[in-house]
């Protein structure tokens, strides 16, 4: 049987993340589909078609599909998963809020945030914020699947599937969308960037933070922060990397006054590579580094801004 | 209004956990047991409404093993009104926890149901959403502020990128992030009169509820450690490392 990959999008193409589903899906044994639901989604819907591994593309234009609104969407996904093994989201925002709501219109289970996949019923999720894993097996006959996308390499640009047309079912007048106040920066998101840089209670204030903004704007990384840094009131808290804030897995995290607490620790540890600058040698972040510098990261930021500038 | 909250007796947030020897789970025995920090935000943000007036009763639900009556305690010292405990061994997840709470939402009438939008530790991010679904109602995830006004709730929400304001008609399930309120600390005195807040406890089978498990644990393990590294001199050095040897910037 085929998988169905649900795919979130802007109108004009599908999330980075969803490449990342469909590799996922792929090790699942059929073909993928992509479902692109919205209003004006045919851009959308092309580029799904363009990722290599997918077979067909379900558009599905409709209203209330625009914003994402999981009333909507989950009955849609739901009814088509009638003809399909798997449903496959990327763990995001919007994987997050949907793919629960489709799991139980089907009776069946989720497994959320799958990192490896060893058969298509069986799968190691991160438990107590990836201090344990988990391998999993599913009884169900539909499977719904969430997958971290940082875990599967996406699938490479240069399909051409077929884009079907299908209809919508309207909404259902539970939930509206009234507006998003997104953030301002042009710094890429903390989950999906490659480089991370964080702050912790050794910046001292949130005036301190602009140190690690030109260093972040320079390596064009996005911006965290520890539980410390931003209780501290240095930073506002979606800035917060840890077991309670965001989990990230970028291929370069540098840790800059960040002790290392193991909720920290929990939040960043799947990074590629970890570099730490701490002016305390014995702080626990330096057990996780790869690379270590021992100082005061007053001097420490500002060199480093200046040297990665350079080739 | 009646509001239900639900709670989880998770191990506790600053605990260690440690795997089992024979990879059949994390070790609970002998480990320190708290409220699971997302549900202490849902009591909270409930308790909050009631003080507003917009809730007259305040209704916390766990489900588990008997210990989760300290849990659901906790939830009537911080201010929720009485508990509901549905007792059961069985290894409960989401969907029957769902399904357990529906059972309970068709008895007790609750105008909203606030949940964590996760506990910390299956971290499966699912139960809300699920009951919502069940009872086919709308859903306002991962709340960062919530207004109730005439029959509806404005929540705004923390997604990817910034915050998602949607309207949800009530009755309405809300699952709470990590800004929705800062949780009170139970007084004394309220610890006190929270021993004499009834308790109902109910067994799954009464609810008419299967919990059987849908997914099968086979193996937990120890996520792959990792080495310490080196420690550089300077910041030369540290650039030279990233650029030739990680090859990362």
């Amino acid at each position: 049987m085929a998988i169905l990959v649900v795919a979130a999008h802007d109108g004009k193409s599908v999330r980075t993340n969803v490449a990342n589903a469909v590799a996922a899906a792929s090790r699942l044994g059929g073909e993928v589909h992509v479902l692109v639901a919205g209003q004006n989604a045919g851009e959308a819907a092309k580029s799904a078609a363009a990722i290599q591994g997918v077979a067909k593309v379900l558009q599905a234009e409709d209203a209330a599909y625009a914003n994402w609104v999981a009333e909507d969407i989950a009955p849609l996904v739901a009814k088509l998963a009638a003809n399909y093994s798997h449903v496959v989201m990327a763990a995001d925002s919007v994987g997050k809020n949907i793919a629960p709501r489709v799991a139980a219109l089907l009776d069946v289970a989720q497994v959320s945030e799958a990192i490896k996949i060893e058969a298509p019923d069986t799968f190691v999720r991160p438990i107590y914020a990836g201090n344990a894993m988990a391998t999993v097996q599913s009884s169900d006959k539909i499977k719904v699947v969430t997958i971290r996308p940082t875990n599967f390499k996406a699938a490479p640009a240069g399909g051409s599937a077929a884009i079907e047309q299908i209809g919508g079912d309207g909404a259902k007048g539970l939930a509206a969308y009234v507006g998003a106040e997104l953030s301002k920066s042009e710094r890429p998101e903390l989950t999906s960037a490659k480089i991370v840089v964080s702050g912790g209670r050794g910046l001292a204030s949130g005036e301190n933070f602009k140190l690690l903004e030109s260093l972040a704007d320079k390596l064009g990384a996005g911006l965290g922060a520890s539980r410390a840094a931003v209780d501290a009131g240095y930073v506002p808290n979606d800035y917060q990397v840890g077991q309670t804030g965001k989990v990230v897995a970028p291929d370069l995290y540098i840790a800059v006054g960040i002790s290392g607490a193991i909720q920290h620790l929990a939040g960043m540890k799947d990074s590629k590579t970890i570099v730490a600058i701490n002016k305390d040698e014995e702080a626990p972040i330096f057990q996780v580094a790869d690379y270590g510098i021992v100082g005061d990261l007053f001097q420490i930021v500002p060199e480093l801004t200046a040297a990665v500038g350079k080739k | 209004m009646k509001v239900l909250v639900a709670v989880k007796r998770v191990i506790d947030y600053n605990v260690k956990i440690r795997v089992k020897a024979d990879n059949t789970g994390v070790e609970t025995a002998n480990v320190k047991m708290s409220m699971n920090p997302f549900d202490e935000i849902a009591v909270e943000e409930a308790i909050r409404l009631k003080e507003k007036g917009a809730a007259t009763e305040i209704i916390a639900f766990s489900a588990g093993a008997a210990q989760c009556q300290e849990t659901i305690r906790t939830a009537l010292a911080m201010g929720a009104d009485r508990g509901v405990l549905v007792q059961t061994d069985a290894e409960l997840q989401p969907l029957a926890v769902a399904k357990l709470l529906k059972a309970v939402v068709d008895k007790e009438k609750p105008g909203l149901v606030i949940l964590g939008k996760q506990a910390i530790d299956d971290d499966s991010n699912q139960t809300g959403q699920m009951l919502a679904a069940l009872l086919g109602w709308s859903q306002g995830t991962f709340a960062n502020k919530v207004a109730i006004a005439d029959g509806s709730a404005e929540v705004k929400r923390e997604v990817d990128g910034g915050l998602e304001n949607i309207r949800i008609k009530l009755p309405a399930v809300i699952t709470t992030d990590l800004r929705l309120n800062e949780p009170r600390y139970a007084s004394l005195p309220n610890i006190m009169k929270a021993k004499k807040k009834p308790i109902e406890t109910l067994a799954p089978e009464a609810l008419g509820v299967d919990v059987a498990p849908r997914l099968k644990v086979l193996k937990v393990e120890e996520p792959p450690k990792r080495k310490a590294g080196i420690k550089v001199k300077t910041v030369a050095e540290l650039v030279d490392k990233l650029r030739n040897e990680a090859g990362v910037i």
